[in-house]
């Protein structure tokens, strides 16, 4: 037993910390600090300079041009690119796709996508989701028809996360309709720019428009575009979802919002006194501070499992449920932190390089956006309701 | 002990309900929304011909002397509607601290057209340092050799940007948080060295920074007590409190119904999602949430004219608490349980909950309103 993080691990944590001061633009890291809205640009930039670096696929075995880093490696990663203030990976790409065509697809797959997803040369993004097809994503109704060495596929796709900037979706498209309704689904890659695509975009509450409705007419997709065998799609959608272990709960974003909240409550004053003195508010803050702490130790201990080779089982479920009521206490707790500040809303202030003057003081601006946004984290991925039955259904077998 | 209501508040409850019904459905109030100044001016005189305008003011005052009950049936209505009109900015607030001024001269300038319809007013008291301390004043009135001379900001103005006049508080003695030497000084809107800043707030409705840079006013600016406000202030800030109280009850009310139908008409795993115990027994739980919500802006307003002001205050801070856990709990659980489709701006779960969200920051949050129950001085008094 041994708390403290290895020389070697210290070492690699410095390494990440002077990489992330020498690479990330400053534009970039202002912006995430502040919480502004990020271009595509400042995802890609940084995802190359990642790439560039060895670092993009941390967990992608060396052959495919992974870094193979251990877990606690990984973490450690994660740690500090989110102390360092630089834009989340986009995840579709390399910690969703990659690694099903890693494990499940064909050696013209791997030659022609991992070399791109690694370079950022592609934006992925996720075609799971249908408007009659949620929690219950297997009720699915998206057809591919074999005609030729083409499958046709017309159906729609929705809550599409960044699909304006997408060149590839992955998608699971039904193709057996008479099978039972696991077995005839299949697991397709379809280019952005085929004819008969139109992303439609989305404005969720917030008034950002950063998800999208996908539709899919008479869409000609290569044949050699299936990963894996026909009508095994939802064994690699499963592999695909259950697979992120690292970066699910979210615990170095986490970690960063509370030094950022804790910063707002150290300047936020309630006749005269600073916020963060005030008892009430204060025990506020140490009680999620206590159940963050309590998920990183929970995080690494499951990390270190499975380097010892044991199954991750229900751990992704378990991550990902107390991690999104983290994340959301934090927003919550920094929502009441600006007080009536949280209601003026000057959309342009979220945009970096507006010259205008803040209303109230200027890390005001995005706290209620993003309090209402991050409604999303215990809904997508799997609802938090969905992760529930995972887990108790494993623990109980009924 | 009697919680029914009477004929005439039934006829009351009728007609706003009518109002909200016919005018308030809810693509129609995303074309209100979208008018430059965020509301409509043909809703504001609907308002006024149905006599809401002038219903929390005595006949004396050119009103129908409603009860803070009667308040309670409108705000509720106006609540399940998400109503834009600055109802709240300019009747109840502004409103509340003129009426509350005593004052029968201002009453047949400010009040009268105020409740023809013809007047719009905004009460700015808050300020940039001020959270939600009533008694944090630092924008001062120095007197002059004609009238007084005001400088500071005032922040978050409730519809400060559409009001034809402004009551402004100052301070005209004291420190900065002494509830003695608070004035209000009505300013016009055109007054040199004013400058509003207007904004959408996140829910939909309106906003404004106000600058005072040597604001100059005449002697008969000053209305009511010189220093002598701040009751006034308190009491109306308290009604207005419990006011929103009842308008959160309508939105909670309208996004349990709705959320309610979802649980029973979205299809999922073969049958409506609603079949789930899980989602169940949160939908109880969030029925027990909204009876105890009915039950304090009942509270609140039963209490909100309670001469006792110890027995007032504590009421009315216990009602904002509730509220405020009550809609949170409700609003976040409206939209998991709908999932993704509640997060979009098309539908209309979003704007209840972000209403309730922003009535949580709104005079007093829950942790403002919990010190204020248990402070000494509201403590010793004993509820109804």
């Amino acid at each position: 037993m041994d708390i403290n993080y290895t020389p070697e691990e210290e070492s690699f944590r410095s390494e990440v910390r002077n990489f992330i001061r020498e690479s990330l633009k400053e534009e970039t890291r202002r912006k995430v600090e502040a919480g502004l809205r990020l271009e595509k640009s400042d995802y890609v930039d940084w995802q190359k300079a990642l790439f560039r670096r060895g670092w993009f696929a941390p967990s992608w075995p060396k052959e495919h041009g992974g870094a193979a880093l251990t877990p606690v490696q990984q973490w450690i990663l994660e740690d500090e690119t989110a102390r360092g203030h630089a834009p989340r990976t986009i995840p579709f790409g390399v910690n969703m796709v990659g690694p099903v065509i890693i494990a499940f697809g064909s050696d013209a797959q791997k030659k022609r996508f991992l070399p791109r997803i690694l370079s950022s040369d592609d934006w992925w993004c996720q075609g799971f989701s249908e408007p009659g097809a949620g929690s219950d994503l297997a009720s699915l109704k998206a057809r591919a028809v074999l005609d030729g060495d083409h499958f046709i596929v017309n159906g729609q796709k929705t809550w599409t996360t960044l699909a304006q900037y997408a060149d590839m979706i992955f998608c699971l498209v039904r193709t057996d309709p008479a099978a039972k309704k696991q077995e005839g689904i299949s697991f397709l890659l379809i280019d952005m720019k085929s004819p008969g695509i139109t992303v439609r975009p989305i404005y969720t509450m917030d008034g950002e428009a950063e998800i999208n409705e996908v539709f899919f007419d008479d869409v000609r997709v290569p044949a050699g575009n299936l990963v894996g065998q026909i009508n095994k799609g939802w064994d690699y959608a499963k592999f695909l979802l259950g697979h992120e272990r690292t970066g699910i709960a979210g615990v170095g974003t986490s970690k960063q919002l509370l030094r950022r909240l804790k910063q707002i409550a150290g300047a936020e004053r309630i006749d005269g006194r600073p916020l963060i003195e005030e008892a009430r508010f204060r025990d506020k803050l140490a009680a999620i501070e206590i159940e963050l702490m309590a998920l990183e130790v929970t995080n690494l201990r499951f990390l270190t499992a499975e380097r010892n080779g044991k199954s991750p089982g229900v751990e992704a479920s378990l991550l990902k449920i107390k991690g999104t009521e983290i994340q959301q206490a934090i927003t919550e707790l920094a929502l009441e932190a600006i007080g009536p500040y949280a209601l003026p809303f000057e959309r342009n202030a979220l945009q970096d390089g507006w010259n205008g003057e803040p209303i109230g003081p200027d890390y005001a601006a995005p706290i209620a956006a993003h309090y209402f946004n991050w409604r999303k984290v215990s809904i997508f991925g799997g609802s938090n309701e969905i992760q529930k039955n995972i887990i108790a259904k494993m623990m109980l077998g009924l | 002990m009697d919680f029914t209501l009477s004929d005439e508040q039934r006829l009351l409850q009728d007609s706003v309900r009518r109002f909200i019904d016919n005018e308030y459905g809810f693509e129609r109030r995303r074309t209100y929304a979208a008018n430059s100044e965020g509301f409509s001016r043909e809703n504001w005189r609907k308002l006024a011909e149905l006599g809401l305008l002038g219903l929390p003011f005595s006949e004396a005052e050119g009103g129908s002397g409603g009860s803070p009950v009667d308040m309670m049936l409108v705000m509720e209505q106006f609540g399940r509607g998400l109503l834009l009109e600055p109802y709240l900015a300019s009747v109840i607030l502004a409103g509340g601290v003129l009426a509350g001024a005593a004052d029968e001269a201002r009453h047949r300038t400010l009040l009268t057209p105020l409740i023809e319809g013809r007047l719009l007013l905004a009460f700015a008291h808050g300020e940039p340092q001020s959270r939600y301390t009533l008694a944090n004043v630092e924008t001062t009135a120095r007197r002059t050799a004609h009238g007084f001379m005001i400088s500071g900001r005032k922040a978050v103005v409730l519809h400060g940007d559409t009001a034809d006049k402004l009551i402004v508080s100052a301070r005209t003695s004291g420190g900065p948080t002494d509830a003695r030497g608070i004035s209000l000084f009505v300013v016009d809107k055109n007054a040199a060295g004013l400058t509003v800043r207007g904004s959408q707030t996140i829910d939909g409705l309106r906003s404004a920074e106000l600058t005072l840079a040597d604001v100059d006013i005449g002697p008969d600016a000053c209305l009511g007590a010189l220093d002598g406000a701040f009751p006034t202030i308190e009491s109306t800030i308290d009604a207005a409190t419990a006011a929103i109280c009842a308008e959160a009850v309508g939105a909670m009310g309208m996004l349990m119904e709705t959320t309610l139908d979802y649980l029973k008409t979205r299809q999922q795993f073969g049958g409506p999602i609603g079949r789930n115990q899980a989602l169940q027994h949160r939908m109880v739980d969030m029925q027990i949430a909204f009876e105890q919500a009915k039950s304090m802006a009942l509270l609140a307003a039963m209490m909100a004219s309670n001469p006792d002001h110890a027995a007032r205050r504590r009421a009315v801070s216990a009602a904002k608490v509730q509220i405020d856990r009550s809609g949170r709990f409700i609003g976040q659980q409206a939209i998991q349980l709908h999932g993704g489709i509640a997060m979009t701006d098309e539908y209309k779960a979003g704007h209840y909950f972000k209403r309730l969200t922003m009535i949580g920051a709104t005079f007093g949050d829950a942790d403002h309103h919990l010190g204020r129950f248990s402070a000494p001085d509201t403590a010793d008094a004993e509820a109804a």
